[in-house]
């Protein structure tokens, strides 16, 4: 029999193809027993950010219906600044791209690519944060702060739950950089950088979201 | 202040039941703990169970946690039953601040802390062992999720002794459950227990999502696996989509509470439909969450217990997929008559309706798959069909709930309460016992009483009817669900009958705590020695009951559906066991505190915060924080479990099937 | 780095790994940290035009008036999908199968979660009783 048809035992080692009709290749994905811990840490933590956007899409969903529910306060036209907003996206844009460096550099296990790309990540994640904690206190201190009218509740929490999250991300990084240092690029390291780089690049598709929703729409309307 | 709002008037002494009740609960804990520590029990629970990592012993903790609160839960119920049974004419025997805590906490026990819980202990349990593997995904993260969701369950029990529960009705709706109205702690302690427990919900959903579509058997194609990993699939994939939702709801709740934010105030421009249209988006998929894995439930223990394979398998899973999608397109069916259109409420009556047919594709395969099988009726099986039996009704009047000028004759009375008890009691409840009747020998090694759990379920099934049909009769009399008192005398005889079917089911708890003692006492007799009591036909029987802590010496391979019903087919025809494989090394994870010291710092901040103890909060925070970077900085986190303990284990369960195999066809021939 | 980190520096490759890769994995063959670069640059410069036409073209009158809220959604979709293949290595290729599928799964959610909402609360406003009218009823 296997010397019939060597090739197709090779290729279907369990017979899918036959008998049973489930037909098709259904790829990989089980068929040939679990995958590496590499691929069962990333797929989780990808499981993780969806429902991570999902929780998103929720401030989105309630900021969107509050827009308009100003109570006689100022809406978005008045209070966005759209040239920080700008400098803001530049940071995140220019962190994602030296985040990527980075893992790049963690790939090729190279150490001082991998520790510099994370530093200037570092730098520009808190220059962005920087610039979203100033806008936060000069709308608050003219009494623009989320008590003032629903739309700016929703405002302020969709946005801030984005900056906590960059938060959270920079705490992260701070980690990661130390465990390097401390363990080098080890297999479980290695799947952590992963899932921070993961992290990390959905913040900035999450920002995408917020400027053109938020801040563009709100200047339009 | 030290302790933000905490003062010795937050003890209930001046009221009589609420001051009983939580003496009772904190001297049946303390002589728990207490004989804990007096036997010498501790170090043994610290090392095997409350540190474990072990999906299966994780699983069974879930399930330990939802049956004491469902006595919890239950005893709120019986005081409803009694209070409206009581109450014609006069004030029943609970003043009505209490009423609405009892009502509010019945609801939310039995959702988020019997139902929940329940279910995602079976598959806990379950799943690893029906794909073929050794554990799932994210062990630690298991045990985190689980010690998460006990953080929740003890800071609803809390509240019991210390200020109040809300009294909202089970979903905190605004603006009542907003500062102006409801100023007391109630309402924190429901926020902060659903968000705590909401982040153990997600991360175990996470988890069980990874494990089914990636961590399978060798040649456990997807659509190999038994219909239970499908439905959980399915159920776990709605927890990943919904659980974020509410989350986020309950933070905007929490943002009006804590820091005057105006989401659902009704100054400001807030909105309160808001809150109903969010929380509604996570509501109706819950439904299906707990549902869902009731029906793999069923299908297991109907083809098994028929002895035949499951009727139409594809389209049980087509259906199931069907489902998870549609749970998300209905949920405005929940707040009809709140305001919204003829279209929208067309759209989402139909939406609701169309759910019946997968529905129904489902109840006409378990009947395909009863007929002409050779049926031994078990309690599992009896679970079974008074469910299909059950369910039916439910769906039905769901259907006709689902008809927006019905709904507005019929929402808010006790025609609702009746037609979701009907479906989460007919169906959830049915099948999580009978799954905990069928994979109990699996779990501990013997099987449970038969005689009891029968008489338990007729109990169940027979007090049900009573307890609840009235209540759709009732509805249509016209009461409100959720009344302390009331002035017509012709609603009293059906709240009598209710209350007199409470207590029938009561009697079946009773039963089915003095099963479980006679079952403990009786266990070398009820001693099931293959693994395989009940000849089943998914992998978990492929192994021994219990199950060692690897699962499987040899990760199995499948080659077709019913992967252990083949491997028998291959040894009855063969007339031996496969051969005995080549033993290796296999590396488990090693059990690790994190998961509890971690829920011990989040009870900390929930506490601090549903008080304003500023300063705990911060604690809480910084210790869970500083409990993960420790965690992450551990350089060993798997034991080697030898190659010979392997063999050792494996060859004692070989011989029992050995022996099982010769008994068979000793049988076969003597016939 | 110590020995103990040598050990386990790569993850060992399973059974289960052909066709499967897990979400935003590299792929260096070799000495590829130039070629990865390159990847990284190319998305960062779509990006960025994508970012500066959002942020510019609206003020410029090049986009009809009322078009605009569309021309900026249209730019934001088209950067996340360059977010999604650039940085986060997003392909159509059979080992990518599951992570496409789970991410048509939560875009669906997202979708259907916003949309419903803003259909839902749409209506709701569109059927509540004025105020001016509340207020004379209760006059």
């Amino acid at each position: 029999m296997s010397v019939a048809h060597p090739v197709a035992h090779a290729h279907d080692p369990y017979r899918l193809g036959h008998g049973g009709g489930h037909g098709s290749e259904a790829q990989g994905h089980g068929e040939g027993g679990p995958p590496s811990k590499r691929i069962i840490v990333g797929y989780g933590f990808w499981i993780f950010l969806l429902s991570d956007i999902i929780m998103f899409s929720a401030f989105f969903a309630s900021y969107a219906v509050l827009a308009g529910a100003t109570a006689g306060g100022p809406g978005g036209k008045q209070l966005f600044d759209i040239g920080n907003v700008g400098i803001e996206t530049g940071f995140l844009l220019v962190s994602s791209f030296t985040c990527g460096v980075a893992s790049i550099g963690a790939a090729a296990r190279k150490f001082w690519l991998f520790q510099i790309g994370m530093a200037v990540t570092f730098v520009l994640g808190a220059c962005f944060l920087g610039l979203e904690i100033k806008e936060f206190a000069g709308l608050a201190a003219q009494g623009d702060g989320p008590q003032r009218s629903a739309f700016l509740s929703a405002f302020f929490s969709l946005v801030g739950c984005h900056g906590l999250h960059v938060t959270a991300g920079l705490m992260w990084l701070l980690t990661m950089m130390a465990q390097v240092l401390a363990k080098g690029f080890r297999a479980d390291i290695m799947r952590r950088i992963l899932c921070f780089s993961l992290f990390w690049h959905a913040l900035d598709i999450i920002w995408v979201a917020v400027f053109t929703v938020v801040y563009l729409l709100g200047v339009v309307r | 202040m030290l302790l933000g709002k905490l003062t010795l008037a937050a003890l209930p002494l001046d009221q009589p039941i609420p001051m009983i009740a939580s003496c009772v609960v904190a001297l049946v804990g303390a002589s728990v703990v207490a004989l804990v520590f007096i036997k010498g029990w501790a170090p043994y629970l610290w090392k095997e169970w409350i540190t474990s990592v072990d999906h299966k012993r994780i699983g069974v903790m879930y399930t330990i946690l939802a049956l004491v609160m469902l006595l919890r839960g239950f005893s709120d119920a019986i005081m409803m039953r009694s209070q409206q049974a009581l109450a014609l004419h006069s004030g029943g025997y609970l003043p009505p601040e209490h009423y609405d805590q009892v009502f509010s906490a019945h609801g939310t026990i039995m959702i988020f802390f019997v139902a929940m819980p329940f279910i995602i202990g079976l598959m806990n349990f379950v799943v690893p062992l029906q794909l073929g593997v050794r554990d799932v995904a994210f062990p630690t993260l298991n045990s985190v999720g689980f010690w998460l969701t006990a953080t929740g369950a003890l800071l609803v029990n809390m509240s019991l002794v210390l200020g109040e529960f809300q009294r909202t009705g089970w979903l905190p709706y605004p603006p009542l459950s907003e500062l102006r109205y409801s100023p007391g702690v109630g309402v924190d302690y429901w926020l902060w227990a659903l968000t705590i427990s909401g982040v153990g919900t997600l991360v175990s959903g996470i988890n069980l999502v990874t494990t089914i579509l990636k961590v399978r058997a060798p040649g456990m194609s997807y659509l190999r696996m038994p219909m239970f990993c499908w439905t959980s699939l399915a159920s776990n994939l709605l927890i990943v989509a919904a659980f974020p939702i509410l989350t986020a709801t309950s933070a905007m709740l929490l943002l009006d509470r804590y820091l005057g934010f105006h989401f659902f105030t009704n100054e400001g421009g807030g909105n309160v439909m808001m809150f109903m249209n969010l929380i509604w988006a996570w509501g109706h998929p819950e439904v299906y969450i707990l549902i869902l894995p009731a029906f793999g439930i069923f299908s297991e223990v109907i083809s098994t217990f028929s002895g035949k394979p499951l009727f139409g398998y594809r389209s049980m899973v087509m259906a199931t997929m069907a489902i998870c999608l549609l749970a998300f397109m209905v949920w405005l069916h929940h707040f009809f008559t709140m305001g919204a259109g003829a279209d929208v409420n067309a759209f989402f009556g139909i939406t609701t309706m169309i759910i019946a047919v997968p529905t129904g594709v489902k109840v006409f395969n378990w009947l395909f798959t009863l007929y002409g099988g050779t049926v031994r009726f078990t309690t599992p099986i009896l679970w079974s069909i008074g469910f299909m039996v059950t369910f039916i009704i439910g769906g039905m009047t769901g259907v006709l709930l689902a008809v927006p000028p019905a709904d507005f004759v019929l929402h808010n009375s006790l025609f609702l309460v009746a037609h979701f008890h009907n479906v989460i009691i007919g169906g959830t409840l049915f099948g999580l016992f009978a799954g905990y009747t069928f994979w109990f020998p699996k779990a501990f090694g013997f099987k449970l009483h038969e005689g009891l759990g029968k008489a338990a379920f007729w109990c169940w099934f027979v007090g049900f009817y009573l307890a609840f049909m009235p209540l759709y009769v009732l509805g249509f009399m016209g009461m409100t669900r959720r009344m302390q008192s009331y002035d017509v005398p012709e609603w009293r005889p059906w709240l009598l009958l209710a209350a007199a079917g409470a207590a029938v089911i009561f009697v079946g708890i009773v039963l089915q705590i003095v099963q479980l003692v006679v079952s403990i006492r009786n266990r070398e007799f009820l001693r099931d020695g293959t693994g395989d009591p009940w000849d089943g036909r998914s992998l978990e029987w492929a192994t021994a009951s219990p199950p060692p802590v690897f699962n499987f010496a040899v990760l199995p391979d499948v080659s077709g559906e019913e992967a252990y019903w083949s491997i028998k087919e291959r040894a009855r025809a063969s007339h031996r066991l496969s051969d005995e494989p080549d033993y290796q090394d296999i590396e488990m994870p090693k059990n690790n505190p994190t998961g509890v010291i971690c829920a011990f710092f989040a009870t900390v901040m929930g506490f601090a915060l549903i008080w304003h103890i500023w300063w705990m909060a911060i604690l809480g925070l910084v210790g869970a924080f500083a409990t993960f970077v420790v965690f992450a900085w551990q350089d060993i986190t798997e034991e080697e479990i030898p190659a010979e303990e392997v063999a050792r284990l494996d060859r004692a369960n070989r011989a029992s099937r050995r022996a099982r195999l010769a008994e068979l066809e000793a049988a076969t021939v003597q016939r | 780095m110590s020995e103990l980190s040598r050990d386990g520096l790569d993850d060992q490759q399973a059974e289960g790994d052909q066709h499967d890769i897990a979400p935003g994995d590299e792929q260096l063959d070799g000495s590829g940290v130039l070629e990865g670069v390159r990847g990284y640059l190319i998305g960062l410069a779509l990006a960025m035009g994508l970012t500066l036409c959002s942020f510019i073209l609206p003020a410029t009158g090049l986009i009809y008036g009322p078009a605009i809220p569309v021309a900026l959604i249209v730019f934001a979709i088209a950067q996340m999908g360059v977010h999604l293949v650039f940085f986060i290595h997003i392909t159509t290729g059979p080992d990518n199968t599951n992570n496409v599928l789970a991410l048509a799964f939560g875009v669906l959610i997202v979708l259907l979660v916003i949309g419903g909402s803003l259909w839902i609360m749409a209506n709701l406003n569109h059927n509540m009783t004025p105020m001016n009218q509340v207020m004379s009823m209760q006059r």
